[in-house]
């Protein structure tokens, strides 16, 4: 049963996407390590990071596409949860630092030396060791997402309301980051990292191995998502994103449904955020913006929303148009976002993979009707597609 | 808490944070007053409200320097003028943004919210780019400068002002939705838009209209802004959720919703405010909110009816 589960998720699209992932998972790092510096094919590490930053971003995405794109539910507080997931990785590697830090105190971290705090706080501890701290990754965000999803679903909080409470939720922890008093190092959030698992954050082969990790996550994830989408729960969420009270009426337990995704969800983006702070280096409370939040959400509209591949590919492009841009002419890049946010929901509400798909599907039935058009002339009528829709 | 302060400062502390909350719930009565109205009638949150807001506050201070350098004799009364043309400005602004773009999307609001933030950004490089990105301090007509004594509290004349200002504009529009032929068939456009169609109602006119006259109230919330504070391009993005949860607490069945919304939301603040922080204060108040929404999924005043569910 279970192999089946995950040999549905293996239909050609998402067996090639996870095929490319793994390929540039061996390939990039391969190319950072191997080559020489001067060399036409080598990758310097500044763009590695970059690239697994982008993975980071795309798995956010594909977390949030999970929720909005197969369940309806427009979270515009997505990246609360890939915060979280950074934080808890960013105390694990706070509490690596040990006594190297400015103040070279053993215990406590430098931010907190500075505020004059005696000891550590009790949600510091455990932090230091990393299996807690993964552990924490998926729990803290996950935890989050169930209180607010029991809550939420339970009172058929929906549409508008649900996406306005979301981005309230971020902005009450962004708010609640930037405090100094809740331990997290305040507006400046967690940096200064020395070594994960006893190797230097900063050397070459642990960035390698952290894009790769990135890339092999991100495929892993693609196909829980996919195995999920596909299962006979996948139709019951589609159910409940088209016609929830219809559901609702066959007796199935939308609340459940929901709350099951957007735990996952969130669980994922915990994942991405885990892999993001070690490669960028820091974390700190303007993640929690809420513009932020709605970037996501825009990533995974341009490249096209309940397709799993679109959002990965909005990700990136999205932002390899951003970094481009702020380089650039860094004036327009708000103008660009702005118009890409309207430019996609008036004219390619499917994004980029669905409009692809649609393009393919109509082709199809074409095709379809033509063949049966020149089978019998006489079957008008079968010719036309099943209009029923 | 109580600890070093007698029964008289806590009187004191306790009439000045409901002074400042005053102040704090008519800026939120006028930001959240279009929000309400629009979403209640078309379902639709404007995320770019708070930039629609933002432009008032522009238009007042160019108003402010254009009358100081040319007609000083009437700087005195520039306040009003500044309030037409914010008013003509953001609604017509808004009626743009509603043709152009919100009614193709009418069947998907979700989208409208995404679409609604792309404006939002938009307008706010744009102000950038034109006004600079840095504060810009609008003088206040004499009437509205200084302050007075009151029982130990001192009350500034442009806060007093602001609240009064707040509460006008608050009834003349419960005023135009009674009493007018327009505010009746807003009405009956929010409670049943297509049986409000079949009556013969022009539901796209009033849609472009509403969104106008939402969107010109936000202007207005810019200018009385703009009297207590120093006029940003980020200054909308300080206020929108507040407001946005004004809307979700008072709920849109009803202008009184956004009343007792606003109201319960700028005292709550400021109450908590000394005893946790400004910060910790705010955040209460967002979980506050989202616990409530739990038992009120629609706010105070919610609508009612079967069309709502749908």
């Amino acid at each position: 049963m279970i192999t089946g589960f995950i040999l549905r998720a293996l239909e050609g699209k998402i067996l090639i996407a996870i095929a490319i992932l793994l390929g540039f998972a061996v390939l990039v790092p391969a190319l950072n390590l191997l080559t020489s510096p001067d060399s036409f094919f080598h990758i310097p590490t500044y763009a590695m990071a970059l690239m697994g930053k982008y993975l980071c971003y795309a798995l956010l995405a594909l977390a949030l596409d999970l929720v909005w794109g197969y369940c309806g539910i427009l979270s515009l507080g997505h990246g609360a949860f890939f915060a979280l997931g950074g934080y808890a990785m960013g105390m694990y590697l706070m509490r690596q630092i040990g006594s190297r830090g400015v103040y070279g105190n053993p215990l406590l971290p430098d931010f907190m030396v500075f505020l004059n705090w005696k000891e550590l706080p009790w949600f510091w501890h455990g932090m230091n060791y990393f299996p807690f701290a993964m552990l924490m990754v998926l729990v803290v965000p996950g935890l989050l997402a169930f209180v607010f999803g029991w809550f939420a679903f339970r009172s058929r909080v929906n549409g508008v309301y649900l996406s306005i409470i979301t981005q309230a939720m971020t902005y009450a922890l962004l708010l609640a980051f930037f405090r100094n008093d809740m331990g997290f190092g305040g507006n400046n959030g967690l940096t200064d990292y020395k070594e994960i698992l006893g190797f230097n954050v900063q050397a070459d082969g642990t960035r390698a191995v952290l894009f790769a990790l990135s890339a092999i996550m991100l495929s892993l994830c693609l196909l829980f998502a996919s195995a999920i989408t596909r299962s006979k729960f996948g139709k019951v969420l589609v159910g409940v994103r088209d016609a929830e009270s219809r559901v609702r009426f066959l007796g199935y337990r939308v609340e459940n449904i929901k709350l099951f995704t957007f735990v996952v969800s969130a669980m994922m983006a915990g994942i991405a955020g885990a892999l993001f702070v070690p490669q960028v280096g820091i974390i700190n409370p303007g993640e929690f913006a809420p513009a932020n939040s709605i970037e996501v959400v825009v990533w995974t509209a341009v490249g096209g929303r309940g397709t799993l591949i679109g959002p990965i590919i909005g990700a990136i492009l999205v932002n390899v148009g951003k970094s481009y841009f702020t380089g650039a002419f860094p004036e327009l890049w708000l103008f660009a976002l702005g118009g890409l946010f309207i430019g996609v929901t008036l004219f390619m509400p499917k994004g980029i993979v669905g409009s692809v798909q649609a393009y393919q599907a109509r082709r199809k039935d074409f095709r379809q009707a033509a063949d049966r058009d020149a089978a019998a002339n006489d079957a008008k009528s079968q010719a036309t597609p099943l209009a029923a829709e | 808490m109580f600890g070093d302060y007698s029964i008289s400062d806590l009187g004191a502390i306790l009439a000045m944070q409901g002074f400042a909350g005053l102040i704090l719930f008519s800026v939120y009565v006028l930001m959240a007053l279009g929000l309400a109205i629009i979403f209640g009638q078309m379902g639709v949150i404007n995320m770019a409200h708070g930039e629609f807001m933002i432009l008032g506050a522009y238009v007042t201070w160019m108003t402010s320097n254009v009358v100081q350098h040319a007609a000083p004799w009437l700087f005195p009364g520039y306040f009003f003028i500044a309030m037409i043309l914010a008013f003509i400005a953001s609604g017509a602004l808004g009626m743009l943004v509603e043709w152009a773009l919100i009614r193709h999307l009418y069947k998907r609001p979700l989208d409208t919210l995404l679409a609604t933030w792309g404006i939002s950004l938009i307008l706010q490089q744009a102000i950038r780019t034109i006004f600079g990105p840095t504060n810009q301090e609008v003088g206040n007509p004499s009437w509205m400068s200084g302050s007075f004594a009151l029982g130990g509290l001192t009350i500034t004349w442009n806060r007093l002002w602001i609240v009064l200002f707040s509460m006008t504009i608050f009834f003349a529009l419960l005023a135009l939705m009674k009493r007018s032929a327009f505010g009746l068939q807003m009405r009956a456009v929010t409670q049943n838009r297509r049986m409000a169609s079949s009556m013969g109602i022009r539901t796209p006119w009033v849609d472009a209209f509403t969104f106008a006259l939402g969107s010109g109230i936000a202007g207005i919330a810019g200018v009385a802004l703009s009297q207590i504070d120093n006029v940003s391009p980020n200054l909308g993005q300080s206020y929108i959720i507040d407001s946005f949860m004004v809307v979700v607490f008072g709920g849109v069945g009803n202008l009184w919703g956004t009343f007792v919304g606003a109201l319960s939301l700028g005292i709550l603040n400021k109450f908590l405010e000394p005893s946790v922080g400004a910060v910790l204060g705010k955040i209460l108040v967002l979980v506050l909110i989202i616990l409530f929404i739990q038992k009120r999924p629609r706010g105070l005043f919610a609508l009612k009816g079967r069309a709502v569910e749908a």
